[in-house]
């Protein structure tokens, strides 16, 4: 295991599951994540990565199992309790205000305030010490968010989640939609979150960025666990064939047919 | 355009890596024109072409009457402006969110009505009575609001509802004569009519307030510039601010000589000036105007970071319905009457389009309070100006509906711009 030594998991998921009317969506889920290490949560479509991650972060209650917060048994019923235990999760979308400049998308629903007004010198100096700690590089905390690229804006995004101290930081597909350049700016950043100490789950699926940023991948198929792997000692064929469930499937079919032409 | 200075810049110590691809302004004068520039690329017009406007405005008429650019005239712009102008303030509000408020007009003329009905016909004390018409003003915008943020109805419909439904209610409270007079001589109607100076008229007056307005935005700003420097973070350099007083010293000093020419500063433009710059500050310094600001951006945004989008659609338009009464009360001081014109769909018209021609988007998220200020200023400058000139009402209001388009264009085309610059 790549995993630290030290890891008492800080949030372990206990056989969860999840219903939607006649769907079963998450079926005796179990995941573990330890401080200081990244989590590929890996999936097809419809495997149920955005309902577990949904579960975690308050926005869908579980209907059986269990969530454990540093060991203790806790309950999640809403996005606040997430919040408040110190997961901090970034959507797909990333939901900043085009209109406010990165400070006001920073410090958005928690702004810093001085006698009741809000403290803008003691928001953008601090906005100015996480970004230069994380090595984000944005022309000025104090230009409007629609001008900032792509990348900028997930940085952004990343960041914002860190404002208020979290211990878990849950990645909805960070890097799609992005360019070669920032996608390297973006799993830099995920790695320096790693070195801060934080656990992060990584929701992805380009096979590229979870092999080179995460330290474990979990497979999830058809709401079910299919498998954990250490990054380091799995090849990607193994977690794709773990994905899509059966050593019989279009993917090891074309394999064959490949091997036997290249014969 | 040219480049970056070395010696622009944040504080030597603790000077934060600036990105080589952000423009930041030269020092001295060459500075201002090459970011003036840049902006008026970006598309960042701010209130310039509202100022160019109002200039050639004036210009335009001084040159058909020569009567037009005397203080007398002025005078009569800064207290006619006033009424409509509390209008728009409220409606800057709602703009902001991207929405619109029809409903101002005739809950403005409702609540003139309501004043007259308690203070005449019932011999209510009029402060009280000022008291209790605001808060109906508010509890009515605040309905608008539940309505269209708990049940989900546009807002356009609501509040169309409410132009209709209000301005029946005021109908029926005027009652079969239609027409109140509202004593000029006690109560808050003392303070809004015509012949109401501060301090009487005392030519000290003016100037009391110009140096009042002109000191307090200099210690601020001297506060903020130290603040941000032990701080470590950029800050406007001394000439900067300098150069700011100046401006605001010359526009104050000089509408208080205009002012002082004549009778004197009007009270009710001394409640205009109150209500702008305490708006003003509830929408920039507090948490409550960035929840604002920040519904009008982007909704998905502000409910995820925890704002409760309801409460602020709904305070806002209660806001709005406040303005309304106050702005209602005034136009009531300069009649010195309550009467079935009071609830005029044009005073709707006027205030929006204030609002708009004075830079605040109708596309929510962005503005300020001043484009009420400057809207109006532009507004009843043509009105005087084409009072002055005799034309009649239709000539007056196809010109107003012009501009008006102007200002809509000019927004519609800004946006654009800023958002191929990257400015939305």
């Amino acid at each position: 295991m790549t995993s630290p030594a030290a890891g008492e998991p800080v949030l372990a998921l206990r056989g969860i599951s999840k219903r939607f009317g006649a769907v079963q969506a998450l079926t005796d889920v179990e995941l573990e994540v330890t401080p200081g290490e990244v989590l590929a949560l890996v999936g097809d479509n419809g495997a149920g990565k955005s309902t577990l991650v949904k579960t975690i972060a308050g926005v869908h209650p579980i209907d059986e199992g269990q969530i454990e917060w540093e060991g203790r048994p806790v309950n999640i019923h809403r996005p606040q309790d997430a919040q408040t235990l110190g997961v901090a999760t970034v959507y797909q979308d990333l939901a900043l205000c085009d209109n406010l400049d990165v400070v006001g998308n920073l410090y958005l629903g928690r702004e810093l305030k001085l006698r009741g007004l809000l403290d803008e010198v003691a928001m953008e100096k601090t906005a100015q010490e996480l970004l230069s700690t994380l090595a984000i590089r944005i022309p000025s905390v104090r230009i409007p968010v629609a001008s900032l690229s792509g990348g900028q804006r997930q940085v952004v995004a990343i960041a914002r989640s860190l404002i208020g101290d979290p211990k878990v930081v849950i990645l909805d597909e960070p890097t799609a939609a992005l360019g070669v350049e920032q996608t390297a700016q973006v799993l830099d950043l995920v790695e320096r979150l790693r070195d801060r100490g934080l656990a992060v789950i990584l929701i992805s699926h380009n096979m590229a960025d979870v092999t080179a940023v995460a330290d474990r991948v979990a497979v999830l198929r058809l709401g079910r666990n299919n498998g954990i792997f250490p990054v380091q000692h799995t090849t990607q064929e193994t977690i794709i064939a773990a994905i899509t469930g059966a050593t019989d499937n279009a993917v090891t079919r074309r394999q064959a047919r490949t091997a036997e032409g290249d014969r | 355009m040219s480049e970056t200075d070395p010696d622009v810049t944040p504080p030597p110590a603790v000077a934060p890596p600036v990105d080589p691809r952000l423009l930041v302004r030269e020092e001295g004068i060459k500075g201002y024109l090459t970011e003036f520039e840049r902006k008026i690329r970006g598309g960042d017009l701010g209130s310039l072409p509202v100022v160019v406007g109002l200039v050639i405005i004036w210009i335009v008429f001084s040159l058909q009457d020569s009567n037009y650019l005397t203080s007398a005239n002025f005078e009569y712009i800064a207290y006619y402006m006033v009424g409509i102008g509390l209008l728009s303030i409220g409606l800057v509000f709602v703009l902001l969110l991207g929405e619109i408020d029809l409903s101002v007009g005739s809950v403005s003329g409702l609540s003139a009505a309501v004043f007259a009905v308690l203070s005449v016909s019932h011999g209510v004390n009029p402060w009280f009575a000022m008291v209790i018409t605001l808060l109906t003003g508010a509890a009515i915008g605040a309905l608008h609001g539940f309505v269209f943020a708990k049940i989900g109805v546009p807002a356009f419909v609501v509040t169309l509802a409410g132009f209709m439904g209000w301005q029946g209610f005021m109908l029926w409270l005027l009652g079969s004569t239609g027409t109140i007079n509202l004593p000029t001589d006690r109560g808050p109607m003392r303070y809004l009519s015509g012949n109401s100076f501060f301090l009487g008229g005392d030519i000290a007056g003016g100037y009391i307030l110009a140096g009042l307005g002109v000191a307090a935005y200099l210690y601020s700003a001297v506060g903020l510039q130290r603040r941000r420097r032990q701080a470590g973070v950029p800050y406007r350099p001394t000439s900067d601010l300098l150069l700011r007083t100046v401006v605001l010293a010359i526009g104050a000093f000089g509408t208080a000589v205009i002012l002082n020419n004549q009778k004197g500063v009007p009270n009710a433009l001394v409640l205009f000036a109150v209500a702008l710059i305490v708006t003003n500050f509830v929408l920039r310094r507090t948490g409550y105007g960035r929840k604002v600001f920040a519904v009008g951006g982007n909704i998905e945004a502000s409910r995820r970071a925890g704002i409760s989008v309801a409460m602020v659609r709904i305070t806002v338009f209660s806001t709005s319905g406040f303005f309304a009464a106050l702005g209602g009360l005034t136009i009531a001081g300069q009649i010195s009457s309550a009467n079935q014109a009071g609830s005029d769909p044009n005073n709707l018209m006027l205030a929006i389009a204030a609002a708009v021609i004075g830079g605040t988007s109708l596309f929510g998220g962005r503005g300020m309070v001043w484009s009420a200020l400057l809207g109006m200023l532009v507004i009843e400058s043509i009105n005087a100006g084409l009072y002055m000139l005799g034309l009649a009402n239709s000539i007056q209001y196809m010109i107003t509906g012009a501009v008006l388009l102007a200002a809509v264009i000019i927004d519609s085309l800004s946006r654009r711009t800023q958002k191929s610059a990257g400015r939305a």
